[in-house]
């Protein structure tokens, strides 16, 4: 598979493109930091034991950049398979509460620019006939919480245009997957206290490539956040105002 | 994690003092204002806990990549915070191995670095350091710098087994080994006693290049220190099955157990039960090299066993000026101690390394588990000063009850070392919990 992946640098994009390249994938990257693609883009050749890994930078505050960053992963792959998608902006709500400015990027990036790069994606997907486009949402925007109310804004509504994709283009080739990890063990949620269930990155890796295999179009990870989340969509509204979680 | 509750961390032995964790794949910014580096936790004592006025680490087991490696040469360059396990998973199936590895593969490579960790070939190979042919590291000024064993030799030899005091380290380079198989021959014999089993060792050590011994220390008297050698070395192909070893999933301690459980009689049934279930005396077999390196790892979180006060682990090597008789006044003293210890595990240690601090030197090495007590203190001074007494020392990276004084005592290259540690860091900023008890810096 030739996969094009924003976000591999870190948390459980790094495990997963590890998974990936270990595995016989072609894997382009795609992140801010050229030093930093380049660490783990060698990182990915020494783990596979083959080939060599390329990498462009693309960020998520600065659209102009995508089809350029994606035209470059298309040639250096020859094709483009899959585009994964585990990059994202993360602040705590009350970060967000007290600076608005800040909260406006945050949406920008987690809502706005993702989007538009799986337009650019998905376009380039659908010209060579179809493809899998993986992309990190989350289980946050399953529903209003207290600790996640911008942030989990901002994940509902990428789930729903993921949702949307998949009901359009599915029959053209075009596999979604939306993935919604619960709360994971990595250094984005550093210094928050994980809740029971808390995942761990490398775990949730095989889970989603897994998913991404069978072209699933939703996957929760760990799984039993399918059904954490179940319950707490069917909690009353009066409950949800009180309860902190 | 060892993290204990809520705001407190431990070593592997689970005894707490108030600390947390800060957790980032770039260690290069998390160590700016650190003052200890911290891995996977497996050191026994408070060597990766913080000190008290300063109650936070840089957690390094994200900072994983392997950023080089030349399969003509076997040399690997990676981040410091990559587990010993990752490593051996990536690189057996293709032929290599860590040149050097402790008895659990959940530890760091710059834990590794920090402790200078030995193994069953230490007779042959010498310490992990002995195979680090770079360190790229965050001293206590805040500049990075490169060292070698020909380029800032000092902090090189200084950092080897320096417990991470000299500077944090982010990148270590060494030399991997090449494997003929991916699998290990084995030879194990029962040994009736202490004397037999020094010898036992010596002459193993000619022939195998992996050595090492459990012993009973339960058993007196004429049976005293009998136990199981392990001899083992790498398979050639043809002694080997085909195909690659895979690793297992492992059963988990689930809870912490009550604290009577590990107790004088359960671990003598223990004992007597591995002693006897030995036949015959002298088995030959072919196992996963996990299972011969590692077999504690077959079980997470063991360290649940000692019940909920935690344990401790003794360390210590005898020197051959000591004499052979040494090992068994050690363990006289601890039998007359009642010193109950599931684990109790000898080998014999090669030349002493360019480590400046490093904890082997040529003799007998003894490790076993204690689990706490009232009494522990007062059984680990006993040991000491024994130790003392026989010219021996202790291992910082088990230690976590040997008074100061006793200490400095055991370690006449104590001086040197700290003199470049002073030189690398004159204010005294980067500290350990252990540290602050054994070298006297300031809380």
């Amino acid at each position: 598979m030739k996969v094009a992946f924003l976000g591999a640098t870190r948390g459980m994009g790094r495990s997963l493109s590890r998974l990936m390249a270990a595995r016989g994938d072609d894997v382009f990257l795609l992140g801010r930091d050229v030093a930093d693609l380049e660490r783990s883009a060698r990182d990915l050749e020494a783990r596979a034991g083959r080939g060599s890994v390329g990498a462009a930078p693309c960020d998520l505050e600065k659209p102009g950049g995508f089809a350029a960053a994606l035209d470059a992963a298309e040639a250096r792959l020859g094709g483009l398979d899959a585009v994964v998608v585990t990059a994202g902006d993360f602040a705590r709500q009350e970060e967000l509460e007290r600076d608005v400015e800040r909260a406006r990027r945050l949406l920008e990036v987690d809502f706005t620019n993702t989007v538009v790069f799986c337009e650019h994606a998905r376009r380039r997907l659908l010209a060579r006939g179809g493809g899998t486009l993986a992309v990190f949402s989350s289980v946050a925007g399953e529903r209003g919480r207290k600790p996640v109310i911008l942030y989990g804004a901002a994940k509902a509504g990428l789930s729903r245009y993921l949702e949307g994709l998949d009901h359009k283009f599915r029959a053209q080739g075009l596999r979604t997957v939306c993935v919604k990890p619960g709360f994971v063990k990595t250094s984005m949620t550093d210094g928050l206290r994980p809740p029971p269930f808390a995942g761990d990155p490398d775990d949730v890796a095989r889970d989603v490539l897994g998913a991404i295999d069978r072209g699933r179009p939703v996957v929760y990870a760990p799984p039993i956040w399918r059904w954490i989340m179940l319950a707490i969509r069917m909690l009353p509204r009066f409950v949800m105002r009180r309860i902190g979680f | 994690m060892n993290a204990g509750s809520e705001g407190t961390l431990s070593g592997w032995g689970r005894v707490p003092v108030a600390g947390r964790e800060v957790r980032s794949e770039d260690l290069e910014a998390l160590t700016r204002d650190a003052v200890l580096c911290r891995g996977l936790g497996r050191s026994y004592g408070d060597s990766s806990l913080p000190p008290p006025g300063h109650p936070v680490v840089a957690a390094t087991p994200l900072a994983d990549r392997i950023l080089a490696f030349d399969p003509a040469t076997g040399n690997l360059r990676a981040e410091a915070g990559l587990s010993l396990r990752a490593l051996n998973r990536s690189f057996l199936p293709r032929g290599f191995y860590s040149p050097v590895t402790p008895g659990t593969q959940m530890i760091t490579l710059g834990g590794m670095v920090a402790a200078d960790v030995h193994g069953k070939n230490h007779h042959r190979d010498g310490c992990f350091g002995a195979h680090v042919t770079r360190l790229r590291m965050r001293v206590a000024d805040g500049r990075i710098v490169e060292c070698a064993p020909d380029r800032e030799a000092e902090l090189f030899r200084a950092t080897l087994g320096g417990m991470g005091l000299t500077g944090h380290i982010l990148e270590v380079e060494c030399r991997l080994v090449r494997v003929p198989s991916p699998w290990v021959l084995t030879e194990t014999e029962r040994i009736h006693d202490i004397d037999r089993f020094i010898e036992g060792l010596k002459e193993a050590g000619s022939r195998w290049p992996h050595t090492v011994g459990w012993i009973d220390c339960l058993s007196r008297g004429p049976l005293m220190g009998r136990g199981i050698l392990m001899k083992g070395r790498w398979a050639e192909p043809h002694e080997a099955p085909r195909g690659v070893p895979v690793p297992r999933r492992r059963p988990s301690v689930p809870f912490v157990l009550p604290g009577w459980v590990v107790n004088r009689w359960t671990v003598r049934a223990f004992n007597a039960v591995y002693y006897r279930r030995h036949v015959p005396a002298v088995r030959r077999a072919v196992v996963h090299p996990e299972s011969f390196f590692y077999p504690l790892d077959a079980i997470g979180h063991w360290n649940r066993m000692y019940g909920p006060r935690g344990f401790t682990q003794y360390q210590c090597v005898l020197p051959e000026s000591a004499g052979r008789g040494a090992a068994r006044r050690f363990l006289e003293l601890l039998t007359r101690r009642g010193g109950a210890s599931m684990l109790c595990v000898i080998k014999d240690c090669g030349p002493e390394g360019i480590g400046l601090l490093s904890f082997p030197r040529p003799g007998i090495s003894i490790a076993l588990d204690i689990p706490i007590h009232d009494e522990t203190q007062s059984l680990v001074d006993a040991l000491n000063e024994l130790v003392i007494a026989e010219g021996g020392r202790v291992y910082l990276a088990k230690d976590q009850l040997t008074r100061p004084e006793h200490f400095r005592a055991m370690e006449p290259r104590l001086a040197a070392w700290t003199c470049i540690r002073r030189k690398w860091d004159p204010e005294g900023r980067l500290r350990s919990a252990q540290s602050v008890r054994l070298l006297g810096d300031r809380p």
